[in-house]
């Protein structure tokens, strides 16, 4: 892609990002807050692709965008759709930790290299020959991500999916005994 | 949600060519971006969309709970067992070359990737039936529940 438009690109998308963070902090009602943070990560979803990140790209549209949002939005089924008023005192030291942990995001970005730079540690570990070129003739799978993530780092690969199996559990056990067990006293 | 002609007939129209693209991103995955994780999240997506519009009562119909339990389990299952196959046949954990004598990578990661695609749609439609299915359906005579996710009217914003 074009440099001058990938960077209008990526700017136009940082500074609408922007805009939905800012919207999300000063509405109450928490469904239109639900429908922002899908937007939020549909925003998200494309600055990956622009930044030609397709594989992280996918699953953020479809997990922050979709997933997440009809989770909320059961949620609010379940409890309260609209924000508990805060004290004053309590919004101040929220803003303090908001404050304060920004600034040490900005810190830490500062030793980042920066956009674009062809001498980062993706451009140059030997591992970027490694995946991107020698795995092509080791196993020949095009895309390298999948290689990467089913092949290389098969074991990291077997644990997420035991996560994710483990975490599916956990909510099944907290949350869906409890409708059984009612079901049970009715009875 | 019988009242909302658009939006059913939109769905209508809209879910067969998900679960569709759903197959295509779990089996195009060593060539084209996404993967089992893609692809299981976008099934899942499908079929709560399904439950969204036509009532969560008719989607467990439709796929049961017993069969998201089977699903989670199995495709844990069907990942860790390739790697005991591997070891089978005599070498490392996952090391697929060793499951066919040509293209074992290939086969290798087909057969993982769909392991992890089942064990996540099963686990993310599992988690939307515990949350859309509590409260409301089950405990009718409790009045708490009613009214609470349609309290919201557009002037209501601060």
């Amino acid at each position: 892609m074009n440099m001058t438009v990938s960077l209008i690109l990526n700017f136009g998308l940082l500074v609408f990002l922007v805009a939905v963070a800012l919207a999300l902090a000063r509405w109450r009602h928490l469904f239109p807050v639900a429908m922002l943070t899908g937007l939020f990560s549909l925003l998200s979803a494309s600055l990956f692709t622009v930044l030609s990140a397709p594989d992280v790209a996918l699953t953020e549209a479809a997990v922050g965008a979709g997933i997440t949002t009809v989770l909320f939005l059961a949620t609010f089924g379940l409890t309260r759709a609209r924000e508990k008023p805060v004290e004053s005192s309590r919004r101040l030291i929220g803003l303090a930790v908001t404050v304060i942990t920004g600034a040490i995001l900005v810190y830490a970005s500062l030793d980042m290299p920066h956009f674009g730079a062809p001498d980062t540690p993706v451009q140059e570990h030997p591992l970027r020959h490694k995946y991107l070129v020698e795995s092509q003739h080791e196993i020949h799978i095009p895309n390298t991500v999948t290689a990467v993530l089913g092949s290389y780092r098969g074991y990291d690969t077997l644990g997420e999916v035991a996560v994710v199996f483990t975490a599916g559990m956990a909510v099944l056990m907290l949350l869906g005994r409890g409708r059984r067990g009612r079901k049970r006293t009715k009875e | 949600m019988r009242e909302h002609t658009v939006l059913r007939i939109v769905s209508q129209l809209v879910i067969a060519p998900m679960l569709l693209y759903a197959l295509y991103v779990q089996f195009h995955g060593e060539y084209s971006p996404g993967g089992g994780f893609q692809a299981g999240v976008i099934l899942a997506t499908a079929i709560i969309l399904y439950g969204l519009i036509f009532g969560v009562e008719a989607a467990r119909a439709a796929v049961t709970p017993t069969l998201l339990r089977i699903g989670a389990a199995g495709g844990l299952l069907i990942y860790g067992g390739t790697g005991v196959a591997t070891i089978l046949l005599g070498g490392n954990f996952l090391d697929y070359d060793r499951l066919f004598a040509h293209g074992g990578q290939h086969y290798g990661l087909i057969i993982i990737e769909l392991g992890v695609g089942i064990t996540v749609a099963s686990v993310m439609i599992a988690i939307f039936y515990v949350f859309a299915g509590r409260g409301r359906q089950d405990d009718p005579d409790n009045d708490e529940d009613h009214g609470r996710a349609d309290d919201y009217d557009a002037d209501d914003v601060s």
